[in-house]
């Protein structure tokens, strides 16, 4: 699903260069739960950001289900973004003045999917993520676990090759993480290939596998018994 | 096609009716700049429009000829001489000059603007007399009150009719008494009233108190013989009425003696000269108000585009988000500029109907053009549509700036974690 080879990036600061990323090679197979993890500045935002389309690598290789991602427009990488990536985010990142329904409905919205069916899918998502009934409220009105809820319908609304978490438990509670991890779950159990970033080791332990970042490469890549959430819901 | 796309116009309205205050702030500035410009539209028309009235029923590629005296000794006759017309005169001038295109002789009881007594029944008028061929109607057009002008059967028959004006009838008759076939009597004679008028508003070339006869008959009651007072003369529309007024002076100043350098022989008056300032003045104003008009609703337009480029500021994160789930620069961009015209032209609208109120009200007061020249200020449908045009066209322009600000967030920067 996801290959990527000898890949590298760095950040130009002022006159002096950062190399982040320092030759990553890396491959998931499709339906994998994956988490990324390494402390702050190992280069697993940098990665989950090339993997997502919204950074460039300076040099190496990336495919996407059998898609070589290189030298993309703008329009070719919303469009590929779109197509092939669910996006989740550490701050949920919703549209503050859309209901969930609206916001789920948003990359429908982008693929052109007609008005109505991308209401249905959109409610239907939602459906799946337990919060039906507060389809037409706004964020604001929604607790921490419920707008992440929110954010993973519509990461999976566009039905995406691959599902990038950004710390997606990083602004929850515990018991409000476990909630978030036992969905994401279950989401891997329908066959979904998801990427997880975290640093957080019990939420890494619930990934069928952990990739350990560190100063800009691969330091460990092994296969785990994974933790079901479920337990401590 | 986008404009008949209801998610882009949900997007767009929701995104504008999320904030009202600051969007009907942002509106403010061309809510004003159009209230100005139609206003200012709107009078110079009003203007346009009371000059038009002030000069209604006078044609305006006329002018009018009349003999003076002279300034200069020629052929023996010295200087001081009146120049007095003679009927032919229309005949010769009608024959060589062909741009002509009505030619109304007339001549006047008594000189020029004296008054005879007009009576009637024990009431006397001062009034000026004219005798006049039915063809001066289309050069100063008489507002009849009441029966008719003269016509061509009066002329024929040398009829002992006369059409008198309001003044002359307020001075002989009775308020309210019927005036139609009465007889009044002038320097002796009897003539019949056919008609009563009412003097053009403010162009007034034969005086509020005056009797008109017709011309032949004026000829027999007050020999006359083939005396002519002066001539109203309309040229043909395409006619510069200056090259006409030049070729009907060398006519009678070779016809009756007057030495070609003598500008004080031969008194005319050309009122195209006057429609041309006039015009001039209008079309002037009007152009004036485009120019500050536009320039307000471009200043207004800039506002709108400004707090937009703020909005932008403020929806960095969202429209991050929005590339992350797809949204490519395209529609990112047309979103903004549609904001823009969205907002442009709803608050052009709502100005045009506040501007268009405001000057129903100026012409309901002092429309009618009485006190000063100010007929129907209101704009007409192609400036108002230009206006539009303009204006949606600017904020599309303008709308650019935003939008192109916007497709250059970087998702990736827009969803950094501070």
């Amino acid at each position: 699903m996801i290959e990527i080879k000898d890949l590298h990036k760095s950040y130009r600061m002022g006159s002096n260069s950062l190399h982040v990323l320092k030759g990553i090679n890396f491959k998931a197979e499709d339906g994998e739960l994956v988490a990324i993890m390494g402390s702050s500045g190992s280069g697993k935002s940098t990665l989950l950001n090339i993997l997502g389309m919204l950074d460039v690598a300076d040099s190496g290789e990336y495919t996407l289900d059998d898609v070589p991602i290189k030298d993309l427009s703008e329009t070719k990488a919303a469009q590929y973004r779109n197509k092939f990536l669910g996006f989740i985010f550490q701050s949920f990142n919703l549209i503050n003045y859309k209901s969930a329904l609206e916001n789920v409905a948003l990359p429908l919205y982008y693929q052109k999917v007609g008005r109505k069916e991308r209401q249905e899918k959109a409610l239907s998502y939602l459906e799946k993520v337990g919060l039906k009934e507060w389809a037409t409220h706004l964020p604001s009105e929604l607790s921490g676990g419920q707008k992440q809820r929110v954010a993973i319908a519509r990461a999976m609304a566009a039905e995406p090759k691959v599902l990038l978490a950004d710390e997606p438990t990083g602004a929850l509670d515990s018991t409000t993480s476990y909630e978030v991890m036992d969905l994401i779950q279950k989401i891997n159990d329908e066959g979904n290939t998801i990427l997880v970033v975290t640093h957080e080791e019990d939420i890494a332990h619930m990934c069928k596998r952990i990739v350990h970042l560190k100063d800009g490469v691969i330091v460990e890549d092994k296969k785990i018994e994974q933790v079901r959430a479920q337990q401590y819901v | 096609m986008w404009l008949f796309d209801r998610d882009l116009w949900t997007e767009v309205f929701h995104t504008l009716g999320k904030n009202m205050f600051r969007t009907f702030l942002t509106m403010l500035g061309v809510i004003f700049a159009m209230i100005i410009l139609i206003l200012l539209l709107g009078s110079s028309n009003g203007m346009s429009n009371g000059f038009d009235k002030v000069f209604a029923g006078t044609a305006s590629n006329s002018l009018f000829v009349w003999g003076q005296s002279t300034s200069e000794p020629y052929k023996g006759f010295e200087r001081g001489r009146r120049i007095r017309y003679k009927i032919e005169d229309a005949e010769i001038l009608k024959r060589e000059i062909p741009e002509i295109e009505v030619l109304a002789p007339r001549i006047e009881l008594g000189s020029h603007r004296s008054v005879v007594t007009v009576y009637r029944n024990g009431q006397t008028s001062g009034s000026s007399v004219y005798g006049d061929y039915p063809e001066i109607d289309n050069i100063t057009k008489k507002r009849l009150v009441e029966g008719r002008f003269l016509n061509k059967t009066d002329i024929e028959h040398s009829k002992k009719v006369c059409v008198i004006g309001e003044e002359t009838y307020k001075l002989l008759f009775d308020k309210g008494e019927e005036a139609i076939g009465e007889d009044i009597r002038i320097n002796g004679v009897f003539f019949s009233v056919v008609g009563i008028y009412k003097p053009n508003n403010n162009i007034n070339i034969d005086g509020e108190n005056a009797v008109f006869i017709p011309f032949t008959t004026f000829q027999k009651a007050f020999n006359s013989g083939d005396r002519m007072g002066w001539m109203a003369i309309a040229v043909e529309p395409n006619t510069k009425v200056p090259v006409v007024e030049s070729k009907i002076k060398d006519i009678l100043k070779n016809k009756y003696d007057i030495h070609p350098d003598d500008q004080r022989a031969i008194g005319s008056f050309d009122m195209s000269e006057i429609f041309n300032n006039i015009s001039a003045f209008t079309n002037v104003l009007k152009g004036f108000s485009f120019f500050v008009g536009i320039f307000t609703l471009l200043a207004g337009v800039i506002a709108i585009s400004n707090i937009l480029l703020i909005t932008v500021k403020e929806r960095t994160k969202e429209i991050g988000v929005r590339r992350a789930l797809g949204a490519t620069p395209k529609v990112v961009r047309r979103q903004i500029v549609v904001e823009a015209i969205v907002l442009t032209a709803f608050a052009g609208l709502i100005g045009f109907a506040i501007s268009v109120g405001i000057l129903a009200i100026l012409d309901s007061l002092w429309g009618s053009g009485e006190d000063f020249p100010f007929v129907k200020p209101m704009v007409s449908i192609p400036q108002f549509v230009i206006s539009f045009i303009l204006m949606v066209g600017l904020s599309l322009l303008i709308g650019m700036i935003p939008a192109n600000k916007a497709v250059k967030v970087r998702p990736i920067e827009a969803l950094r974690e501070e």
